[in-house]
């Protein structure tokens, strides 16, 4: 196995960790964002998108490359821009300070 | 610098994802995980520019806009009451991307890759095409399009088995091989897999399936990240595979069953109980409920999925309010499975502008049960049944539910006798406290709000 590929795996696993530790602290109440804006987090394969999309030979990889970066973007764009419409919408009471 | 710039974006992920650890830095922390995206694709872009591959920058540019587009008029223009549908259906879009970076890789370099990329690449087109077929299931039933009931596949549970055996199967033929038409084959089987997993779950259980479908959207953004090589896809796919993860359990908890339970059982789609409407219950009017709740002195409300599907989010708003104006305490007890999504009521009751510090959750809500005069349970059902605490034969037994029976009153409202997802009688609705409303739960919260302000 090649030296990048242990240290994607080591990479992912540590990752993995430090996402259960802070994510446990989500209340249930920012459960819905929470999952909105990890989904949008998700679309971090735009990248991968793109870079298919750009080096991709072919009319076959080419439409499979704009697919992919299509999905990516709705994901990316939707994910984030629906989270932080929710979030707005969370108030404290009004009157109390801090 | 490349690599560091990859680095800064997870890191920035990382930074976001704490910060809706609090709803007082959420909204920050989101915009800065939207940071971090902007900075890897820009990133990739660069690079791309950098090398000077003659890359295909049409191709790109067009599905940015287009993706882009998409992406914000849906989230711009959904309803909040239609959110699980929206959530499942990104789900879907980026497990679909995954699998496609998958697919543009094998038909790139299939007989040519080392064995740990046909590995990743396999997990990559398998798990992101799951998560496309199933979340679009998902979506179907969240939005009526496919009914919620579950639906058996022929052979059950042996179908999917079969499906999924020959799915690995093939996937590792192709690994073995390297042949691209086998990598197409598993993906195929993967799609009929992620239909036939998802149809057989009924409707209260999407809560499981969706975050589950959003942890699977990440670990196939993960292994697209080990297929070409880059560490921001490895580190954000793999803190959603996390998030997904953490919400799976979580859901289950609340129902107090396994996630194969969940996901295998069938669960509601049993005979209903014949017994019920046979049974006298107290019937209350508009009248009857204001008096109930004028005269009390805390009163919690119980929302439910029939206060989305009635979209009374603001109706209950504007019922709380008048009881606050006559010096009544009011709070909001919410289950962790009300509804179709985790924080689903959560989301609804922000909407209609009530704070999130009088949203209890079941930990905090239950030790006020036995202090309150009045509770007001709104298109709730299941997480209210208390034979889930004293019937050891019930099929929801054990379940943590909200403890609504220790407050002095409750009036339930609803449209019918008609049992909740379960199937099964709720023996709360024929106690000696309980009063029954039946009716549409946006036109019992406007009736019982104008019977409220004449007395």
């Amino acid at each position: 196995m090649s030296d990048a590929f242990i240290s994607g795996v080591v990479v992912f696993v540590l990752a993995a960790f430090v996402g259960f530790e802070v994510i446990r602290r989500v209340p249930a109440t920012l459960h819905t964002p929470l999952m909105s804006g990890a989904n949008a987090i998700s679309g971090i394969t735009i990248v991968g998108a793109i870079i298919a999309a750009a080096v991709g030979s072919g009319w076959v990889a080419g439409v499979l490359g704009f697919l992919a970066v299509v999905f990516a973007m709705i994901n990316v764009v939707g994910g984030f821009l629906v989270t932080d419409r929710m979030l707005e919408m969370f108030k404290k009471l009004p009157g109390r300070p801090r | 610098m490349i690599e560091l710039a990859y680095l800064t974006a997870g890191v920035l992920f990382i930074i976001g994802l704490k910060g809706l650890t609090s709803p007082v830095t959420a909204r920050r922390g989101n915009r800065i995980a939207a940071i971090g995206m902007l900075v890897a694709a820009a990133t990739a872009v660069i690079d791309l520019v950098d090398l000077d591959v003659g890359a295909k920058w049409g191709i790109v540019i067009g599905g940015v806009v287009v993706g882009g587009a998409i992406g914000a008029v849906l989230a711009l223009r959904v309803q909040m009451t239609d959110m699980p549908q929206l959530v499942a259906a990104f789900n879907g879009f980026g497990g679909g991307a995954s699998a496609l970076v998958a697919a543009t890789a094998i038909i790139a370099s299939a007989s040519t890759m080392a064995t740990e990329t046909s590995v990743t690449t396999a997990l990559s087109l398998v798990i992101g095409t799951i998560t496309l077929t199933g979340s679009f299931i998902a979506f179907g039933k969240l939005q009526g399009i496919i009914t919620g009931r579950p639906v058996g596949m022929p052979g059950g549970r042996a179908t999917n088995a079969t499906i999924a055996a020959a799915t690995v199967l093939s996937a590792g033929a192709a690994i073995a091989t390297g042949n691209d038409v086998l990598y197409w084959v598993s993906g195929g089987l993967a799609a009929v897999l992620g239909f036939t997993a998802v149809m057989p779950i009924g409707g209260a259980d999407m809560p499981v399936v969706i975050s589950l479908l959003n942890s699977l959207s990440g670990i196939a953004a993960a292994m697209a990240g080990f297929v070409i090589g880059n560490q921001a896809l490895i580190v954000g796919g793999a803190l959603v595979g996390a998030a997904g993860l953490i919400l799976t359990i979580e859901m289950s908890v609340a129902m107090n069953r396994s996630i194969a339970n969940v996901l295998f059982s069938g669960f509601g789609g049993g005979p209903v109980d014949t017994e019920i409407g046979t049974k006298p219950v107290k019937r209350a009017t508009a009248d009857d409920a204001a008096i109930a709740l004028a005269y009390a002195q805390r009163v919690g409300i119980v929302p439910g999925y029939g206060l989305a599907v009635a979209q009374a989010q603001h109706a209950v708003r504007d019922l709380a309010k008048a009881l606050e104006a006559r010096d009544i305490e009011v709070y909001y007890a919410i289950h962790p499975v009300a509804g179709r999504m985790p924080g689903h009521m959560n989301v609804l009751l922000a909407e209609a502008d009530i704070s999130y510090e009088l949203l209890l959750d079941l930990d905090h809500a239950n030790p006020k049960m036995a202090q309150t005069d009045v509770i007001l349970v709104v298109g709730a059902n299941d997480v209210i049944n208390p034979s889930a605490k004293t019937d050891p034969t019930s099929p929801i037994y054990g379940m943590p539910i909200l403890d609504v029976d220790l407050a002095k009153t409750t009036i339930v409202v609803k449209r019918s006798l008609a049992p909740g997802f379960a199937g099964i009688d709720n023996p709360l609705f024929y106690e000696e406290g309980t009063l029954m409303y039946f009716a549409d739960a946006k036109q019992a919260l406007e009736e019982t709000l104008a019977a409220v302000e004449r007395l």
